[in-house]
């Protein structure tokens, strides 16, 4: 073993030896939380890597990894960077053809998946992955009568393992050794706004040496408790699931079930934890939806200490200096209140917690902070093996991604573009040197493709994608994501597309949110027989006008962006959904798709019309279709007077 | 790329040219089964049979007798002429409890579940009959029957992981939408590990997500644990999708009996269905 922990399989040798007992990871299965210890993880993983050794698995391969997060599928990752093999994540939910497009272009030869679904996945796009020879399934259920001789189940693959390294012994470490950090350690495809995905080659110098910097700038050990939830095949699981764990040596955990996640956050208290905004946002809409339902006094209690929390709680968290009489109001109200909502969500032990992906909203944002929870935004991206930006401790404002992280350098190009060159920057997207060529210059560089700026406190603000910036008819700018956040950090609004790039005003799509109207409507007894109806009903109309026009009024007060104000808009008849294509898989919006997909919905809203008919093609999921079909209204909205001259240039400078 | 019309016409082809499964033991039989309540009959002169393994559907127009068939079965009801053998023994009717031990299970048309308790509460409550200890030794927890209760419930976290159910595991099962009710009903008639399954309408009231799940479940059951079941079911699609064999009755009376090809060209069931003018 080479004295350097350059690679994650060396790291787990050093684990095994230096905390053996301690919990590596864990696993909720049948209602109980199984732990496992870095020296069974060990044990297991050589097994692993013995049995895949055994059945062809040669140096430089690549295995799919597909599935939900499961122990087995990160020891498979290990034990497959152990062989000098590559691992490929795939996002458990694409469907069958994405699937292909991957497993060829990666050319696998090996998957791993977690069961029959993703098994009858592999067979379907069989003739299309050719280079795809064996799979191993992990939950043989429904798996009994399948014969093919290139299916295994993963515990024949272990015992075959187990065999070969009884006769092997030094096998395993042998492999080990020969890794370096300079070899490649994963693949990770991004599910791309255009075009077909692109796999992110990252070596084991970027990830790790990325995740030792986050580590250490926050101060994780091998005590941090962990979550693991999000989809395995993304950039930021891969780093906070696996290398920061294998890093610091703490103990990651998974869920019984994509469903069971609040439940077993709450059992396990993760003292380390990320989710999108999204999540967040979640879990603060279910919260005042059951507040609402609670008794009165329950209900004034609550209230009148959130007032406290806004009042003291994030200035205590920032240690700022606060008045007695609130620290001891907010001292009570940890007692009746705070303590137990985030021991309620499983918060009670966080000591850091992650938002990214998206721009978060400064009330949800504050709720967080306001309870005591250290939420902090960062910045980042699978090319740059996660951290650009981070907000530090003490400097945490809810409109910016923060300061650049460790070792990482940010600047910003002549067109407002954010550029960033840093250890993490990834070597090449496999087989596509255009595009590699297109994104890393020369000196390392990478373009970001998102436009923003330094604030006066030196932290980044990120306000759109590059390439969405448009100009209206004027010649202003035009930014719609920034409108689209404003939009959506309204609970009842759950998407926005705004629309104004060469038109002469701005315009929206907006998506209703079934949780938070469907509790409206539960409580105001308005009757709805399906979302469609929900979604047109006029009382909805007149409260998302209402939204609309606050954001307007917030806009009139930006000299930047004051003329973006949106004077008509519609709401849609269905979701935008993933499957549709509407949404890439972390959803965001695909603007060209929906421009296409909508067109006559958006020039309805630039021609005078009052209704439209928008009939509209859905995918099931099962992957069958069908056709959505309504009138829809378009509505006006009021505008507000720009609060100063509005200057030409772009907000970025 | 394959699309999705594709695929599915596929797996019609797969279906079609799917062998039929042979079976060859009874597991129960039903002779000449006629139930009067006062003067009406519900039920003249049925026989069939339900072979040890298969999925056997009952079918038939609104109150053909297919409840009361199912209800005849378990032995909530007692047939006035006519018998039933279970694995090979003959009887003339069986009393609830009776066909309860001898592992025939069902669940009900109108959910029968305990609303206040939680999912895992049911579906202990459907290994009762197979814990040895007492009631009061049960309340000591302690010992033989500590071991016995966490026996049980290793036993009934599996069936809740095989309906994918973990996430409502606590939760008390009033406050669950009907399709999961269903589930849980379905999940406590197979914590009584029954060999017999009987189903009244399981999908009934579900949107075509929730049926397509319970129809995979069913076929899962039959498969995993080699679970006969009978069911009664209105969705002529999914009857002729998962079973094995039908048998359709009309204002109590057996129209016809045989695999789901035969009993669609059958001409009475489609006069059955359709009407006939006359």
């Amino acid at each position: 073993m080479s004295a350097e922990l350059d690679t994650f399989p060396k790291l787990l040798l050093h684990h095994a030896e230096v905390r053996p007992d301690a919990p590596a990871m864990r696993e909720k299965d049948y209602g109980i939380w199984l732990t496992n210890s870095w020296k069974e993880a060990r044990e297991e993983i050589e097994a692993l890597a013995c049995g895949m050794h055994q059945r062809g698995f040669r140096r430089g391969d690549r295995l799919a990894i597909v599935g939900d997060n499961r122990p087995r599928l990160y020891w498979a990752m290990c034990a497959v960077q152990a062989l000098g093999g590559v691992p490929v994540p795939l996002y458990q939910d694409s469907v069958a053809a994405e699937m292909a497009y991957v497993l060829d272009h990666a050319e696998v030869r090996f998957a791993l998946v977690e069961d029959q679904e993703q098994v009858d996945k592999l067979l379907e796009v069989r003739e299309r992955a050719k280079t795809l020879e064996q799979i191993f399934y992990d939950d043989e259920r429904g798996l009994r009568n399948y014969t093919q001789e290139f299916l295994h189940h993963y515990d024949a693959l272990l015992a075959e393992g187990r065999d070969f390294a009884k006769r092997h012994p030094q096998f395993f470490t042998d492999e080990i050794a020969k890794g370096s950090g300079g070899d490649v350690s994963i693949m990770c495809y991004t599910s791309g706004t255009t075009g077909n995905p692109k796999g992110v080659v990252l070596t084991f110098d970027n990830v790790l040496k990325s995740a030792r910097n986050g580590a250490e700038f926050e101060g994780l050990t091998a005590k941090e408790d962990m979550l693991a939830y999000l989809p395995m095949a993304w950039v930021g699981d891969h780093i906070f699931s696996y290398a920061q764990s294998y890093a610091a040596g703490f103990c990651v955990s998974c869920p019984e079930s994509g469903a069971t996640v609040m439940h077993d956050l709450r059992e396990l208290g993760p003292t380390y934890f990320f989710a999108p905004p999204r999540i967040f946002e979640n879990i603060l809409t279910t919260v005042m939806i059951r507040m609402e339902d609670a008794s009165a006094p329950k209900r004034r209690i609550f209230r009148y200490f959130m007032e406290v929390a806004k009042r003291a709680g994030i200035k205590i968290l920032n240690r700022q200096p606060v008045p007695l009489g609130d620290r001891l109001l907010y001292a009570l109200g940890e007692l009746l209140v705070y303590g137990p909502l985030k021991n309620t969500l499983g918060l009670t032990r966080v000591r850091l917690a992650y938002t990214a992906g998206e721009a978060i909203g400064p009330d949800i944002f504050d709720f967080y902070r306001s309870l005591g929870v250290n939420l902090k935004q960062l910045y980042g991206s699978t090319e740059a093996s996660v951290f650009v930006t981070i907000q530090p401790d003490g400097e945490i404002y809810a409109d910016t991604v923060g300061k650049p992280a460790p070792e990482v350098e940010v600047k910003i190009a002549e067109d407002g573009e954010v550029m960033f060159r840093s250890p993490g920057v990834f070597q090449e997207y496999y087989k596509n040197p255009e595009a590699t060529a297109e994104t890393k210059t020369p000196e390392g560089w990478v373009h970001t493709g998102d436009a923003g700026f330094f604030d006066d406190k030196g932290h980044l603000r990120i306000i759109d994608r590059a390439k969405d910036v448009g100009r209206m008819n004027d010649g202003k700018i035009f930014a719609p994501k920034y409108i689209e956040n404003k939009l959506k950090f309204f609970p009842n609004i759950k998407e926005a597309v705004a629309f104004g790039h060469e038109r002469d005003y701005a315009t929206a799509f907006l998506n209703i949110d079934l949780a938070a109207l469907g509790s409206w409507a539960e409580r105001h007894n308005v009757a709805y027989g399906s979302y469609i109806e929900l979604s047109q009903h006029p009382e909805v109309r007149e409260i998302l006008r209402e939204h609309v026009e606050s954001v307007n009024r917030d806009l009139a007060g930006d000299s930047h962006l004051g003329h973006t104000q949106i004077r008509r808009f519609l709401i849609l008849h269905k979701e935008l959904d993933a499957d549709d294509g509407e949404l890439t898989r972390t959803r965001k919006v695909r603007r060209r798709v929906i421009a296409e997909k909508y067109g006559e919905l958006i020039e309805a809203l630039y021609s005078g019309k009052a209704e439209v008919f928008a009939s509209t093609e859905v995918t099931f999921e099962d992957g069958r279709k069908g056709k959505i079909e309504a009138t829809l209204t378009v509505l006006d909205a009021e505008t507000y007077p720009v609060a100063g001259g509005a200057p030409e240039r772009a907000a970025a400078e | 790329m394959p699309d999705a019309s594709q695929t599915a016409a596929s797996d019609e082809q797969a279906a079609a040219e799917a062998p039929a499964r042979r079976f060859a033991e009874t597991l129960l039989e039903v002779q000449n089964i006629t139930l009067r309540f006062g003067g009406v009959k519900a039920l003249t002169d049925i026989s069939f049979d339900i072979k040890k393994g298969e999925i056997r559907a009952i079918i038939g127009p609104n109150g053909a007798g297919k409840s009361s068939m199912l209800n005849v079965i378990n032995g909530f009801y007692t047939p006035q002429e006519g018998t039933i053998s279970f694995k090979g023994k003959l009887r003339k009717a069986m009393r609830p409890h009776e066909a309860a031990k001898n592992g025939i299970a069902r669940t009900f048309q109108n959910i029968a579940l305990f609303k206040g308790m939680s999912t895992l509460d049911n579906i202990m409550t459907g290994r009762l009959l197979k814990m040895k200890s007492n009631l009061l030794l049960q309340a000591l927890y302690w010992g033989p029957n500590l071991r016995e209760e966490t026996e049980h419930r290793a036993f009934c976290e599996r069936i809740i992981d095989f309906l994918e159910i973990q996430a409502i595991r606590k939760t008390p099962v009033g406050k669950l939408p009907y399709g999961l009710q269903k589930r849980v009903e379905l999940a406590r008639a197979l914590a009584m590990e029954p060999e017999l399954l009987l189903l009244d309408e399981p999908m009934a009231g579900m949107n075509v997500e929730e049926k397509e799940d319970m129809c995979r479940f069913i076929l899962d059951v039959n498969e995993e644990f080699g679970t006969t079941i009978a069911l009664i079911e209105h969705d002529m699609g999914v009857v002729m999708d998962i079973s094995d064999r039908v048998v359709v009755l009309d204002y109590g009376r057996k129209l016809a009996d045989g695999t789901p090809d035969e009993v669609r060209g059958n001409q009475a069931v489609i006069d059955a269905y359709l009407g006939v003018s006359h």
